[in-house]
């Protein structure tokens, strides 16, 4: 074969990049899991939480979070009658071992459980330099933390707080929605510890999910939903003195 | 044809630049993870490697299918949604190796954690002071913890 070198030249690029998606392969799936089935998040139902702090601490056995680092956390609200705008908020320990009793008093106390809002346009991915995080094609917010230089960008850019720098690792770390239990057909580790109900993994494209009626039927809302991060974490009978 | 004899140093550059160009994908070839812009901007294996983690909570079904006797209990009970594991802790490595015996709950600690009074918690849920309750005794005293409403010849 007569191959001239502009040929050659022509040939070699495109030869290594067909030789490239060969090398690729077809990606490999669990046998029941297909993740264009689903579309995860989560239901908080605000008034069933009693501020135990199982999920707390489920999560951190579960994903061996650190020590003073949280994935999820509970904040306990207290609202009082003349300063609507200024609640007092306390979270010891994140919740972990339960919150001091409450006396009679004015106002209002309620606790609103906090975790990574799984959003559907994550304003911490976007500023991912290197594309160590990404939302997958079932809707979790997830970290490669093969590929995470530990910048701390994303720590910086998620508007709830949700993501810190492991400690040991160096690099971000945070919820994953439990992947590695959803995927295998468990719950997360918070809601299958939760004694009161009040945390729910919900499926938004299956059809049969209850989430669908409860959102037909609640008061329901997602935190700063002025920031349109499509956060899939949903409150029901949320007070607007949470931020 | 002698403008381009008069410009060979430029074919040579641009050479150069093809060979670099050639270079780059090479070592792209061997830098970038094989699985990168798989389903995106990142490396798709990832996903594979979150999902394969071993669990620790084994999940309340898994319980189940050899606690019978306790569903039973259970499920007539307050505690009926209560899960196994909200009580006795992470226990996948019981529920694969059955011959690893779980730590029996403190009940002092465990049941006060949910059912201490506290004007912060929701009205309609059931709270005591731990301490004028039981007068110091064992939840498990006078409670089922699996199904915690008195027995019968019980105050209430």
């Amino acid at each position: 074969m007569n191959l001239s070198r502009r040929h050659f030249l022509v040939l070699v690029p495109a030869a290594a990049v067909a030789w490239k998606s060969v090398l690729a392969g077809t990606p490999e799936e669990s046998p029941n899991y297909k993740m264009s089935d689903h579309w995860w998040g989560m239901l908080i139902d605000i008034p069933k939480c009693i501020g135990c702090g199982n999920c707390v601490r489920a999560c951190q056995t579960e994903n061996d979070v650190p020590d003073g680092h949280f994935r999820t956390w509970v904040e306990r609200y207290h609202v009082t009658d003349e300063n609507m705008v200024n609640p007092q908020v306390i979270s010891p320990d994140g919740g972990k071992e339960g919150f001091p009793v409450a006396e009679e008093d004015a106002g209002k106390y309620f606790f609103v459980p906090k975790l990574c809002n799984h959003c559907a346009d994550s304003p911490c991915t976007q500023v991912c330099p290197v594309g160590a995080t990404f939302t997958s094609p079932d809707g979790v917010v997830l970290v490669d933390q093969k590929y995470c230089l530990g910048c701390a960008y994303c720590v910086q850019a998620c508007p709830y707080g949700c993501r810190y720098i492991h400690p040991e690792k160096h690099v971000a770390d945070k919820c994953t929605l439990c992947y590695h239990r959803i995927t295998k057909g468990l719950t997360t580790a918070c809601c299958e510890s939760c004694p009161t109900g009040a945390r729910q993994l919900v499926d938004l494209k299956n059809p049969k999910d209850p989430i669908h009626e409860f959102l037909k039927t609640h008061s329901v809302q997602v935190l700063k939903p002025q920031m349109a991060t499509g956060a899939k974490v949903y409150y029901n009978d949320l007070d607007g003195s949470v931020r | 044809m002698s403008a381009f004899k008069e410009a060979g140093h430029l074919f040579r550059f641009a050479g150069l630049f093809v060979l670099a160009f050639l270079v780059f994908l090479v070592v792209r070839h061997y830098v970038v993870p094989k699985s990168f812009g798989q389903y995106g901007h990142y490396r798709g294996a990832a996903i594979g490697e979150m999902a394969a983690r071993p669990v620790k909570f084994a999940g309340h079904e898994t319980c189940e299918g050899c606690h019978t006797d306790i569903l039973d209990a259970k499920k007539n009970g307050k505690h009926a949604h209560v899960n196994c594991e909200a009580c006795h802790g992470a226990l996948a490595n019981h529920a694969d190796d059955p011959s690893i015996k779980p730590v029996l709950p403190d009940t002092a600690v465990l049941c006060a954690r949910c059912h201490t009074t506290s004007a912060a918690k929701p009205k309609g849920f059931p709270q005591v002071v731990p301490a004028e309750h039981s007068n110091g005794l064992p939840c498990e005293t006078c409670h089922n913890p699996h199904s915690p409403a008195m027995s019968a010849g019980g105050a209430k």
